[in-house]
């Protein structure tokens, strides 16, 4: 026989002034399953809690019913107080009479009667509980951190700093991400590169970092604490066990090759470093073009290198390790703009760039060593326009969201040309300008002053005439068309997310939103955390964004995991579903409706006709598990159940209401 | 092959040129061109201005007719005007609204016609080449300048056109005859013929900045497959000239006059007689070029 | 067929509220003092997800007079899907309802949020009106059918 105790509580006047709490005390105690009914001023008061803990020992109470305030309020109070009590923690229910009832009527008769059916319903559900006990998973405490930009970057330095061993896996084959490609960064205008190049040193010379480079994730599995993760090394040709970047294979190449490094602009070879202050500092061979590896012609590296490191047989490899916690750092990539905008010239006007363009021409080290030349002749220009929000904020022609950097850096761009350019006439279109950051606002009023012409309105078309380009847009302030003839066009492309990313992280269990900036588990108070326990996001993984919040992120992360891995075990919540195996039919319906994949199917032996057999059933997985009950509503054979808030006991609440 | 045919106004009258030298080309590769009976004015462009049922139903009424009487074949319709607001009606006829204008033009209509260009059906593979076999001189010195006009392109959603700032069809079409077609960047850009007669001082700067783009891109001839466009670039050359203190000589043909002419037509026949700029001179030019054999 | 008058009946009207949505927005009213009629019990779940429709099906049986399924607005689920679920659910489950005679107002969704208090209390005023226009429910209600 059930032996629960009922506890009311006064609130101090704010259920008593409107319930009359000895009355449902009363009413309980004649209800069956009850042995104890008492008040209390302050049940959650240290004075309160022990007069339930006494009348457990007085009464011998197995369960409890406290009305009182909501459950999200004091429900975890109570059941820590039953965790040092003879009762299990999970046989208890709280009556929300509060929130729920006397602050929400005022006629004393029927907010009282209310109460004693609402104590009637969870007495009714605890008759039912069963208790339940919380378990514990060890943590491995390793991070993989993917991505190699400026957030994944701070964020293995800050967890490897912190103590822990990280693993950071990139799929180019440097670090450095879009950062290092930059010039200047708005608005103090520091070297980009001279910033992020020391921590990429940091990364590769760190002992608690291992820097996979030419490498992708390519399977998870697990769960918080302990994933499973298979790492695709893409073959580099090249031994960085032997070599030591000297760098004699990359000079005597004969094959010379556009550089993505430098957006098309530079050259490089076909076996290359990203850029001279790549991290690993040993040239890869880019497969696609070298004619060793196409034609079998050549071989020049191999013959000239000293160590003997390169190996034409290269094959991807795969390893497997495991993690305590995963960091997504997917970054971004810029649009392909010349899909989207045939009336900027699609792309066959040479002196129209894209931003990133702009940066490796002004950039000291850049194809240019710094000096801004069109592409199309090298002649400097004397007259630029810069248009903003291309492929941002046009929902006609590509993404509604805007990319939040552009603003800065079109002004950066703006007062670099005028810097660099004597008597250079900038023209900026915009739609609007947007400066939320510490001194951006002062930025862009600077740029302003330089001298840059800021015109809002779009461009709706570029064209060549006459050597010049000539930008047709609309001056929206005075309402004409306006038209700027000028030597070189910049546009500020839309960010999207970096290409597979949304794979990436569907591996981790981690989905996007409609654009594929993958989602973070809240917009406010959950920034970097997913909806995957123990897989985190930093950076424009996430959506776009400019350095400062992205390191910002990055840390905020790494605090995350930090305090993770600080834990040697993970307690989880018992309230998660259970499979009755006898009566599974195996359908797999609760598998396709589960949001975090925590349910798979396994074969048991069973004996059908005598005979013995193997039967698909459904298994949970406790460490994944959210406690949802998705699976519950949605099992026709109704063997699966989620505890603590199981079929039988919402029907008994169901029953017992309104008697 | 057959259409249905839809000629439109201007065929009749100020597009008589177009309408003579369509003939011939069509003559010339074995293209039957069925006139509708009964055909009534698209609307263009006063119609839709002034109501959405008048700019729908009128070009609608036609689309039933051709239905009725030529069903399955697809509607040739010269006049890039009429083309958009056929566009326009099949579309309405795809449309929640067709029951409604059904009605109104008291017609079942099904939008089953496809609406074609002349540019579309020349560009067909057998008629290209029926179009390649058929020339028999080549216009080597013509350069030029393909423009489009902006209704066939525009608005996309109602032309479903691919390539809507750079089009492709007419140069290659044009390219047959041997003559070169110049990359610009106003293929598609309007040339304000609606506008010339109410507010000349708007349309203007449009057609100026056509010639001037033409011209820097090393053109010597405008090709047009649009009666507005076409009277609008050719009849008043003269008068931007004088606006701007220019010197623009760009005689304007019609896509099928300059097809003709390279099929072995005279002037005569194909209309480039009686044009307003002056444009028999540069093809007269051709006397070096030579009969392909 | 007699007009009854239903001003005087108080109808029982039972609310599955998810936990991390409705419930929270439930516990904001009481917070914010905001009154509402009585005739409402709410069955905390986790998601709304979780509502299996058997429930509903039980609360009919047992004489409430109308039910309400409460959770996060679609696309801010806890748990990322449970309320699309829900949603269809609701669709078919109410087609059903209204097969066996059960009219459309006595058994609705709402999608209310942790801080929408106010959505929370208008929704309660309004259901609670309609069902008590309805008058009391005796469709599938088991001592109807066995008395």
């Amino acid at each position: 026989m059930a032996r629960a105790g009922v506890f009311i509580c006064h609130c101090g006047s704010n259920i008593a002034s409107v319930i009359d709490v000895e009355q449902v005390a009363k009413s309980a105690e004649q209800m069956t399953g009850v042995v104890y009914a008492a008040t209390n001023k302050y049940a959650c008061s240290i004075s309160g809690q022990e007069m339930m803990k006494q009348a457990i020992i007085d009464h011998q109470l197995d369960r409890l019913v406290i009305a009182s305030c909501t459950p999200r309020m004091h429900e975890t109070t109570f059941r820590k107080m039953l965790g040092k009590t003879s009762v299990n923690p999970y046989m208890l229910e709280v009556a929300n009479i509060r929130e729920q009832c006397s602050w929400v009527h005022t006629d004393k008769e029927k907010a009282t009667a209310k109460a004693i059916d609402l104590v009637r319903m969870s007495l009714a559900k605890v008759l039912k509980n069963q208790p339940l006990f919380t378990s514990s998973i060890p943590v491995c405490k390793k991070c993989l951190v993917i991505g190699g930009g400026i957030a994944g970057i701070q964020a293995a330095l800050d967890i490897a700093d912190g103590g822990y061993e990280v693993t950071l896996v990139e799929r180019e084959p440097s670090l450095g991400g879009k950062m290092v490609m930059l010039d200047k960064t708005f608005p103090t205008l520091d070297c980009s590169a001279c910033i992020s190049t020391p921590k990429m040193a940091e990364v590769g010379a760190h002992p608690r970092i291992k820097l996979m480079s030419s490498c992708e994730v390519s399977a998870v599995s697990g769960y918080i604490g302990n994933f499973e993760v298979t790492i695709k090394q893409n073959p580099r040709y090249v031994d960085h066990d032997i070599c030591t970047g000297c760098g004699l294979c990359e000079e005597k190449c004969p094959t010379k090759l556009k550089s993505s490094f430098d957006q098309g602009l530079g050259q490089r070879k076909a076996i290359y470093k990203l850029f001279p202050q790549a991290v690993p500092a040993k040239p890869v061979i880019d497969a696609q073009h070298c004619t060793k590896l196409t034609k079998d012609k050549c071989g020049v590296c191999a013959k000239v290198c000293p160590l003997g490191c390169i190996n034409f047989a290269d094959q991807e490899s795969y390893t497997t390790d495991t993690f305590g916690a995963i960091i997504l750092a997917t970054g971004y990539q810029l649009i392909d703009w010349g899909s989207h905008y045939p009336e900027y010239g699609g792309g066959a006007y040479a002196d129209v760039i894209s931003g990133l363009q702009f940066e490796r021409l002004v950039n000291a080290s850049g194809p240019t060593e710094g000096k801004i030349k069109r592409p199309s002749d090298g002649a400097q220009p004397k007259s630029v326009a810069i248009i903003k929000c291309v492929g941002s904020r046009d929902v006609a022609k590509a993404h509604g969201y805007c990319s939040r950097a552009c603003c800065m850096y079109a002004a950066k761009h703006a007062h670099q040309t005028i810097e660099k350019i004597a008597g250079a006439q900038v023209y900026i279109f915009y739609i609007d300008v947007r400066t939320p950051g510490k001194a951006y606002e002062e930025f862009y009023d600077r740029t302003r002053e330089d001298g840059a012409v800021y015109i809002r309105g779009r461009v709706s078309k570029i064209y060549e005439e006459n050597g010049k380009l000539i930008c047709k847009g609309e001056d929206t302030l005075i309402g004409k068309q306006v038209t700027v003839e000028v030597d070189l066009v910049v546009l500020e492309t839309a960010m999207e997310p970096a290409a597979n990313s949304g794979q990436t992280a569907a591996l981790a269990g981690v989905s996007a939103d409609k654009d594929g900036w993958l989602t973070e588990a809240h917009p406010k108070l959950r920034p970097v955390e997913t909806q995957s326990a123990g897989v985190f996001l930093c950076g424009t993984a996430q959506g776009p964004k400019d350095i400062p919040d992205t390191v910002a992120q990055a840390s905020a992360a790494a605090a995350k995991v930090l305090g993770l891995l600080a834990k040697d075990e993970l307690e989880t919540s018992p309230m998660i579903s259970a499979v009755d195996t006898s009566k599974c039919s195996g359908c797999r319906f609760c598998e396709q409706v589960c949001p975090v994949k925590a349910i798979s199917m396994i074969d048991i032996p069973s004996i059908y006709n005598g005979q013995k057999v193997k039967r698909t059933v459904a298994q949970v997985n406790s460490g994944l598990c959210s406690g949802c009950g998705a699976c519950s509503a949605a099992c026709r054979t109704g063997c699966i159940d989620l505890l603590g808030f199981t079929n039988k006991q919402i029907l008994e609440e169901v029953d017992a209401l309104w008697q | 092959m057959k259409y249905s045919y839809f000629p439109g106004c201007s065929m009749e009258a100020t597009g008589i040129e177009y309408a003579k030298s369509l003939n011939y080309v069509n003559r010339a590769i074995g293209l039957d061109f069925i006139e509708i009976e009964d055909w009534n004015c698209c609307g263009a462009t006063a119609g839709h201005t002034k109501s959405h049922e008048l700019g729908i139903a009128l070009p609608l009424r036609n689309l039933a007719l051709a239905e009725q009487q030529l069903p399955g074949l697809a509607m040739a319709v010269p006049c890039a005007s009429c083309y958009s607001r056929m566009k326009y009606a099949l579309q309405a006829a795809h449309s929640e609204e067709r029951e409604k204008f059904s009605r109104l033009i008291d017609m079942p209509v099904e939008g089953s016609v496809e609406i074609v260009s002349i540019m579309d059906i020349y560009s067909v593979e057998k008629t290209k080449t029926a179009i390649s076999a058929a020339i028999t001189k080549r216009l080597s010195n013509l350069k030029i300048a393909c423009y489009y006009g902006c209704l066939y392109s525009r608005p996309p959603k109602i032309t479903m056109a691919h390539n809507i700032e750079n089009p492709q069809n007419m140069d290659e079409l044009v390219r047959l005859t041997g003559a070169t077609t110049v990359d610009w960047a106003y293929k598609t850009e309007c040339c304000g013929a609606g506008h010339h007669v109410d507010i000349p001082q708007e349309s203007k700067p449009l057609l100026y900045r056509i010639y001037k783009n033409a011209r820097a891109n090393g053109a010597n001839a405008l090709v047009t497959a649009c009666p507005m466009c076409m009277l609008n670039l050719d009849m008043r050359q003269g008068a931007v000239n004088k606006a701007y203190d220019e010197n623009f000589d760009l005689p304007v043909y019609y896509l099928s006059e300059i097809l003709a002419i390279a099929m072995g037509a005279t002037f005569k026949e194909c209309g480039v007689a009686s044009h307003f700029h002056p444009a028999k001179k540069l093809l007269q030019k051709e006397n070096e070029t030579k009969e392909v054999v | 067929m007699a007009i009854t008058d239903n001003t005087n009946f108080e109808p029982k009207i039972l609310a599955f509220c998810c936990n991390w949505c409705t419930y929270t927005g439930a516990d904001l009213a009481g917070l914010n003092r905001m009154k509402y009629p009585d005739n409402i019990r709410i069955i905390r779940l986790p998601c709304s997800g979780r509502v299996n429709p058997q429930f509903i099906l039980r609360a009919f049986q047992k004489g409430y007079d109308g039910v309400l399924v409460c959770g996060c607005h679609p696309g801010d689920c806890h748990y990322t899907s449970g309320n699309y679920f829900t949603r269809r659910r609701f669709l078919l489950m109410k087609r059903l309802l209204e097969f066996a005679g059960i009219e459309r107002e006595r058994f609705q969704a709402r999608w209310i949020s942790g801080s929408e208090a106010g959505k929370f209390r208008d929704t309660i005023l309004k259901v609670t009106e309609e069902i008590r226009a309805l008058g009391p429910n005796h469709r599938m209600k088991e001592a109807d059918i066995y008395d």
